[in-house]
């Protein structure tokens, strides 16, 4: 069986894999990561949606061998040790940017691969079509284009910290 | 899944040989592959992993060309400098393949090698008369694309770079399926040389060449050269996202909107 070594979240891991094992299974069976989800299972939803050196990727679509040597990082990997959330965690919760919180884990990912990509700042279009590839069947997506628009200021320096919702 | 073996060869020579057995697939970005290998639709007992492969990897203009290696992603098309300055059409095109997890893992040559029905690459490798660059051959773009998932690879035949010569003009529109985005019809038109051709995709079983808009195109650049021409529904794709008619329908639409894209 092949074997593969990726580093996770900051850790690095060694596993034996079988050639059809998907990332997606490594992370939730293997190393036991559960806040990565399946939804689709078919490359639609974007709820197993992780970084792969920086980048994010569907991880039911994509074989665990194919991130040899790479470096992944879910949603665990995203608050500080201290519990300190990331700044798109912090603007999810803010602005109620989730409801079931089924998709949340992938949206979050894509998000922030989203706002990295755009440095120069995002337009509320632009955050539209960036989450093209990650379906919500709760919020109607409106809090969750807000959260990234306001994540993406505190990502980008233009604030110390999340601009606090309406009332 | 059915398991397989995993082969991850470093040259082009040493993927070809593994490719030799008949029940061997190659796998690029994996974003049609692994879908179908889930589906059970492709049993491979081998599936070659081509990313490492430096051959197959980089952008680059050559002479009056943009050589693109088939392990390119469409993020990277969609980003490179060289395709954005010299057929922006091309560019524009990679970054609206899929989504953003699909255009961080899908290759250009994994597209064009499969050669779905509603594939974007076909119709810009087409109209723009590119050369696919083969582990065997050169290939040109009319004789690449057969048929449905068919193209004139031998089985291990493999991609390894496709050159696409720079246009005067060029320009892309499609019109996508609401709910799953892939395209109904899209049409890619280009000048190139004083040559105008016109590639229509997702409207067929396979990208086709639209003959009376290239005249057209030819004697006039415009977008109203060529919006009093209907597109034959004969032969077109009619399935529950919409008739024949309503393709051809938008054959012509699409066009339009192409030629004003391009300028």
């Amino acid at each position: 069986m092949p074997q593969v070594t990726l580093t996770v979240n900051g850790q690095t891991h060694t596993a034996e894999v079988e050639g059809r094992t998907l990332l997606v299974e490594l992370l939730r069976e293997t190393l036991r990561l559960t806040g990565t989800h399946v939804g689709c299972d078919t490359s639609q939803c974007g709820a197993c949606v992780v970084h792969i050196d920086g980048e994010s990727v569907k991880a039911c679509t994509t074989l665990a061998v194919m991130a040899n040597g790479s470096n992944v990082t879910t949603i665990e990997g995203l608050a500080a040790a201290d519990g300190t959330l990331h700044p798109m965690q912090e603007a999810f919760r803010e602005y109620h940017a989730l409801q079931c919180g089924f998709c949340t884990p992938g949206m979050v990912m894509s998000a922030i691969d989203l706002v990295k990509k755009h440095p120069d700042g995002l337009t509320e279009q632009q955050i539209r079509e960036g989450l093209e590839g990650n379906l919500c069947r709760c919020t109607g997506y409106h809090n969750i284009v807000k959260a990234i628009a306001a994540a993406a200021e505190v990502m980008h320096g233009k604030r110390a910290e999340i601009a606090r919702a309406a009332e | 899944m059915y398991d397989f073996q995993y082969h991850k060869p470093a040259s082009v020579a040493d993927a070809v040989k593994l490719l030799a057995d008949p029940d061997a697939k190659a796998i690029s970005g994996g974003q049609t592959l692994i879908p179908a290998l889930k589906h059970r639709l492709n049993r491979p007992t081998a599936v070659v992993d081509l990313s490492g492969i430096a051959e197959m990897k980089g952008i680059r203009r050559e002479g009056n060309a943009i050589v693109i290696g088939a392990l390119s992603r469409h993020d990277d098309v969609a980003g490179s400098a060289e395709v954005k300055a010299a057929i922006p059409a091309l560019a524009d095109m990679a970054a609206h393949i899929g989504d953003t997890q699909v255009r961080n893992r899908g290759t250009m040559g994994g597209s064009i090698s499969n050669n779905d029905p509603a594939a974007d690459y076909p119709a810009a490798v087409v109209a723009l008369n590119a050369t696919v660059i083969t582990s065997k051959r050169r290939i040109t773009a009319d004789e690449f694309f057969q048929g449905m998932f068919t193209t004139a690879l031998e089985p291990d035949e493999l991609v390894i770079a496709i050159s696409f010569p720079v246009p005067e003009k060029a320009g892309y529109a499609k019109m996508r399926n609401p709910a799953s985005r892939y395209v109904m019809a899209g049409v890619f038109v280009a000048k190139t040389g004083g040559e105008v051709r016109v590639a229509v995709n997702g409207a067929a079983p396979c990208v086709f060449r639209q003959g009376e808009m290239e005249a057209a195109l030819g004697a006039n650049w415009s977008a109203e050269a060529v919006g009093g021409i209907k597109q034959d529904a004969t032969d077109l794709n009619g399935d529950i996202h919409g008739s024949a008619e309503y393709r051809a329908h938008l054959v012509t639409v699409m066009a339009k909107r192409a030629v004003a894209a391009a300028g």
